[in-house]
């Protein structure tokens, strides 16, 4: 019994979907970051199966795991700045709600 | 060969489940905690996939700084429950059937892909990669782009202190 690579891509869409779902729904901004970071997951794991699926039984097609390791240090990058401007967010308007972050609007 | 079956299945519902327990969480701490599940499912995942390196980081990295990270802050606000806002109508009966519909379709435009016929685990399935393998392909062929990560975590790091300092 064998798992074909399109059971990994089927849950990479499903995470993917739910991520957006959760980036839109949710009001928290800081549940709004763990959102994307769920997305960034199921695209890594998408990343991870088409590597595979590229791969033969001699050679290891290894650039998928390559564009993973700067997917993640992209997210660390991103991670670090995002929650520096949630802090400044709810330093200036002591809350964190994304409704309540209106200044730019007339 | 029953093994790696009953594995996969086993982490891809933990996974969608601690997906859907940060969709219905009210409070961010939990949010965090099901996102952790989530991770280290998928760390399980990319064992199952061959790529033991990119598991060890996906914990190191994901589930160890930035949902630490994560963690911190929410714990440095005191971020209790959420406000619930009530949802508009269109929100309610056109955003969250959209949303579905688009969940269904990526999976099935994937689950049908050309590639997806490969076989992942199995008898016929490629060796594990390793890492002098994935370390030589960083390190020679990637050189660029990985000097300009450093280049851009430098300035993450910079951009951070800036936002987060108090004003004078």
């Amino acid at each position: 019994m064998s798992i074909p690579v399109s059971y990994y891509l089927a849950l990479s869409g499903v995470l993917f979907g739910l991520g957006v779902v959760a980036f839109v729904f949710k009001r928290n901004i800081i549940t709004i970051f763990m959102a994307i970071e769920l997305m960034l997951n199921a695209v890594n794991l998408a990343f991870v199966a088409f590597s595979r699926a590229h791969s033969t039984a001699g050679h290891v097609a290894l650039d998928g795991q390559v564009f993973v390791f700067f997917v993640i240090v992209v997210a660390a990058a991103e991670a670090a700045v995002g929650l520096a401007i949630v802090l400044a967010l709810a330093h200036t308007r002591q809350s964190l709600n994304v409704d309540r972050v209106n200044l730019l609007k007339f | 060969m029953i093994a790696p079956v009953i594995v996969f299945f086993a982490c891809a519902i933990a996974a969608v489940v601690g997906a859907i327990l940060l969709i219905l969480a009210h409070e961010p701490i939990h949010s965090a905690l099901s996102l952790i599940v989530v991770m280290i499912s998928l760390a399980v995942l990319y064992l199952l996939l061959g790529a033991p390196f990119v598991a060890a980081i996906q914990i190191l990295v994901y589930a160890g700084a930035i949902m630490v990270l994560f963690i911190f802050v929410i714990m440095l606000l005191n971020a209790g429950e959420e406000e619930r806002t009530d949802w508009s109508k269109i929100a309610k009966w056109i955003g969250l059937p959209l949303g579905f519909v688009l969940l269904l379709e990526i999976s099935h435009w994937l689950f049908h892909s050309e590639p997806g016929t490969a076989i992942a685990n199995g008898a016929a399935a490629p060796a594990p990669a390793d890492t002098f393998a994935l370390s030589t392909e960083l390190f020679r062929q990637y050189l660029f782009p990985f000097e300009a990560t450093s280049i851009l975590i430098l300035i993450a790091i910079l951009g951070a202190l800036v936002l987060a300092r108090k004003d004078q």
